[in-house]
């Protein structure tokens, strides 16, 4: 059954990209173990508030685990130390009573700090930009059923596409690499039919473009797919490899 | 409570709406909005229109501009048709991303009409089914177009990529949804939502790649600019820096969602809001059917006071799960006391009550009726949990198809369940309670979508069109997609054809001046109050009062006592309301105290809407209208109409227009989902 716990929390803050953060501690009390982590936060920030102090700043929107908008470092684990959630998923029946949790933002090159827990992920929208669709215009599109594709090649592609991009995968490697993000992207297209035409040159584009914005490089080390609350498959990266070969032996 | 005889004597005087509403001119002529319906049988109306309609050259196309405020389903996919016709577009969102809007959540599925299971669908049955789960209020020739689209928007997706589940023989495959006897939705998985923005976003990225499309993100529309009676702009706040931007084109599009989260707790995602719609009220487009907000029955039920949203459990899983309470009193009692668990109690002592109450349908009946079947239980205490729970069980189609197939099914939505509830619902049935999920109203649109100001256009969600007084399972998707991709592409033409002449706008005009010296003076009323209460509680108190006397069920005192309770919150708000921090600065709590304070206006509107109809239909239940059955008593002489609401100065009463309702290719009737 639910009960109520208290919980000591040490919080990045930072006033912004240029500034120089520090963790603050903090304590909430009372927070029942069926609220989720993010009410356990909305506690803090209703308490801050009282006080008249700045809440902290961190992203969540659907809280339902989809919109990858929520991020945070729990305890040295992108997304908390339960595997396959995100961050609004993790509840305080995870947590015991006076535990000390720390929370930080996600830490890399390609995600620079907004403000204490949020930090600018438009990098990976500009790598989908760089190639992550079928050039087609609407209207121009055959009948669904034209073009059968296998249940198993279309749940792979389902798989792949599950990706929320929330940058858990850069968060956690220690190279700061966005592989795993892009490789979902070039898998799913890389295996369905209406994917085939712009295999080459879509798997060559969104590669320069993740390079070009400073992700660092993938050496296998596998903590990308170990902490991606979709779990992700890292063989989406084995994918992207041979994809990226391809590309360039053509080229 | 008053006695049948009082009661309807309050109903019938008008003095009562009169205290809130001028409805006077309302009657006078009785029938004042004209929707540009084309002419012709309803089958042929859409060729007809896109056959007369004028459009604009490819060379013209490049020197207009169009705003489209949104980017969900609706947002993205017409900000990236519009730039693929070579308009110019505008795009903005309140996310760091297009791809987080909150269509991004929706989990079942999408309908179209294509037969593929030759189970006897059609365009005109998926038509019908929607005016008819619309309860006899959404416009018909809309629904008729929507329903011809609906292929469009399957092929289209496919070719874009999203991995809709399939048949081991490689083709598509369907599953059913409450209010249908086909099977016609398309799904992936449980995150159709999900696979058909990541869609829409690619064919977004593609433009913006290419320049067509520019992106705002982290941008919230705090105004709209009309120039010479057009809407021609909009204000911004740069949530990232609290600057004040100005955006000029020759168009406007809201596709800005739905008002649900007026009720504070919904499905609806944390930065869902109703502001953008305020705004186009405020400066003249009408609000419409704002009582018509849909319930879902299936939510994971409220846990405590510290709750922030509520979890929708998809509809799909009524394909396979039975929904029961127990059939005893004491057996509910005991559940709710920890004595005995559901698997206690043998299946003659469960009351399936949708089967029960609606044999024809059982569990997949529509969801205003489903939800009210629900409130119906756990009133008369057979609720379980908190006594505001039902279960919803799938022992029975594990024993059937065994647990591999359902887990194969809804298996990402079990585990959502148990993440939350701490219940494993393969060993023990989930609970489940009705939740704000979706509004059916919004901003009045005429057949092309566009509102009561000229140039501005609102499509998805947040305007009203489609749904009627309640909206079916799978067809939000199909709405939004349809608006962006097929629908507003054309319309859009036909407005924009004699603006070609029309230079691009500067932003350094007066209309821009005035409106953003208003939107600065607003803040800083907001950041001077400095009284003592968060956005979050007051609006945690606007949401009480909106569940409690504006949810399922409404009665003609509880909406007049939840008007007066409104007025006091909106005192409340502008004497104690508190905001920390700078206005120029990142700043959280002013962006929810300025949502909140558009939804106290919007709060008071549905109160108002939800008076205001004297019948109960769809969504909105009147307790005061009702079969001796408990079934909704629609009332078609005096309400078959499209509420729209027109704003005529803060604190002033709204007045009542109306666009009446007619029915030509489909016989009107009382929905049956029994036989």
């Amino acid at each position: 059954m639910e009960h109520l716990i208290n919980v000591n929390l040490k919080i990045w803050r930072q006033r912004g990209p240029k500034e120089k953060g520090a963790f603050a501690t903090y304590r909430v009390e009372n927070v029942s173990t069926g609220s989720s982590f993010l009410e356990m936060l909305d506690m803090l920030n209703q308490q801050l508030v009282e006080k008249g102090e700045e809440p902290v700043a961190f992203d969540s929107d659907c809280r339902e685990g989809i919109c990858g908008m929520c991020s945070l470092y729990i305890n040295g684990h992108p997304h908390g130390p339960v595997q396959g959630i995100t961050t609004c998923q993790l509840h305080m029946r995870k947590f015991k009573n006076e535990d000390v949790i720390t929370i930080e933002p996600w830490r890399s090159a390609g995600f620079p700090v907004i403000r204490d827990l949020m930090v600018d992920r438009n990098a990976f929208d500009k790598i989908q930009q760089a190639g992550g669709y079928v050039s087609f215009n609407c209207g121009g599109a055959p009948d669904a059923n034209a073009t059968p594709i296998s249940k198993e090649v279309a749940d792979m592609a389902m798989d792949s596409a599950t990706c929320i991009g929330c940058g858990a995968c850069v968060a956690a490697c220690k190279n700061g690499s966005a592989m795993l993000f892009v490789s979902a992207k070039v898998s799913q297209f890389a295996l369905l039919p209406q994917g085939q035409v712009e295999r080459a040159r879509r798997a060559r584009a969104m590669v320069a473009k993740m390079d070009e914005l400073g992700f660092g490089n993938c050496t296998n080390t596998g903590a990308c797919a170990a902490e991606c609350p979709k779990s992700i498959s890292l063989s989406n990266i084995a994918r992207l490899n041979r994809e990226y070969l391809c590309a360039k032996i053509k080229e | 409570m008053a006695n049948e005889k009082e009661l309807q004597g309050m109903i019938d005087s008008t003095p009562i709406m009169k205290d809130y509403a001028d409805i006077e001119s309302a009657s006078l002529p009785e029938y004042q909005i004209d929707s540009k319906i084309p002419e012709g049988p309803v089958a042929d109306k859409w060729t007809n229109y896109k056959a007369h309609q004028k459009l604009v050259n490819p060379a013209n196309k490049r020197l207009l501009d169009i705003i489209v405020v949104g980017t969900g389903l609706a947002g993205a996919s017409a900000a990236s048709t519009l730039a693929e016709m070579g308009f110019n577009v505008l795009n903005f969102c309140i996310q760091d991303s297009p791809r987080r809007a909150h269509s991004i959540a929706a989990q079942g599925g999408i309908n179209a009409a294509k037969n593929y299971q030759n189970d006897g669908d059609s365009v005109y049955r998926l038509f019908y089914d929607t005016v008819k789960g619309g309860d006899f209020r959404a416009r018909e020739a809309n629904v008729y177009r929507l329903a011809e689209v609906s292929n469009n928007i399957i092929d289209q997706c496919v070719q874009q990529g999203v991995p809709f589940a399939r048949e081991y023989g490689g083709l598509l495959a369907n599953r059913s949804f409450g209010g249908a006897q086909v099977s016609r939705t398309f799904y992936a998985k449980g995150q159709t939502g999900q696979q058909l923005l990541l869609g829409a976003y690619a064919s977004l990225n593609r433009q913006i790649q290419k320049g067509k499309v520019k992106s705002y993100n982290r941008r919230e529309m705090l105004d709209l600019v009309l120039i010479d009676g057009r809407a021609r702009g909009i204000i911004v706040r740069n949530l990232i820096n609290g600057e004040i931007e100005r955006y000029a084109a020759h168009a406007v599009v809201l596709a800005t969602g739905g008002y649900g989260r007026a009720f504070f707790l919904s499905t609806n995602a944390m930065g869902c809001n109703g502001s953008a719609a305020i705004q186009a009220f405020k400066k003249g487009a009408y609000l419409s059917n704002l009582a018509f907000t849909q319930i879902h029955p299936t939510c994971i039920p409220v846990h405590g006071e510290d709750q922030s949203k509520l979890t929708l459990m998809s509809e799909s899983l009524r394909n396979d799960g039975r929904i029961w309470v127990p059939k005893k009193k004491e057996d509910a009692e005991a559940i709710r006391a920890g004595k005995k668990k559901p698997t206690d109690i043998p299946d003659e002592d469960r009351d399936f009550y949708l089967e029960r109450r609606y044999p024809a349908f059982g569990n997949l009946c529509p969801r205003d009726i489903a939800s009210r079947a629900a409130k119906e239980r756990c009133d008369a205490g057979y609720g379980v949990g908190t006594g505001n729970a039902v279960y919803l069980d799938f022992k029975y189609a594990i024993a059937r198809d065994g647990e591999k197939a359902i887990r194969d099914r809804y298996g990402n939505l079990f585990d959502m369940y148990q993440m939350i509830s701490d219940d494993n619902p393969y060993e023990t049935p989930m609970m489940i309670f009705p939740a704000s999920h979706y509004t059916m109203g919004g901003i009045w649109v005429d057949y092309e979508l566009q509102t009561s100001i000229k140039g501005l256009f609102a499509i998805g969600e947040c305007n009203f069109s489609d749904h009627g007084g309640n909206r079916l399972g799978a067809s939000a998707l199909m709405q939004g997609l349809a608006d962006g991709y097929f629908v507003l592409p054309y319309t859009m033409q036909n407005y924009l054809s004699d603006q070609i002449k029309v230079p691009h706008f500067s932003t350094d005009s007066k209309e821009f001046d005035e409106a953003e010296k208003g939107v600065r003076a607003r803040i800083e009323r907001l950041m001077n109050i400095k009284g003592t209460k968060s956005p979050d509680q007051l609006h945690k108190k606007l949401g009480h009062i909106m569940w409690e006397y504006v949810g399922m069920g409404r009665t003609l005192q509880g909406l007049v006592h939840a008007i007066a309770e409104i007025d006091k919150l909106h005192d409340e708000f502008y004497k104690d309301l508190r905001v920390v921090g700078r206005a120029d600065d990142l700043n959280l709590e002013l962006e929810k105290a300025l949502r909140l304070e558009d939804f106290i206006v919007m709060a008071k509107m549905m109160a108002i809407d939800a008076l205001h109809r004297n019948e109960s239909c769809g969504a909105h239940f009147r307790e005061e209208y009702q079969t001796a059955d408990g079934e909704a008593a629609r009332n078609d002489k005096d309400y078959m109409y499209v509420s729209c609401w027109k704003y005529t100065g803060e604190d002033k009463k709204p007045v009542l227009l109306k666009e009446k309702l007619e029915y030509t290719a489909i016989k009107v009737q009382t929905r049956n989902y029994k036989s």
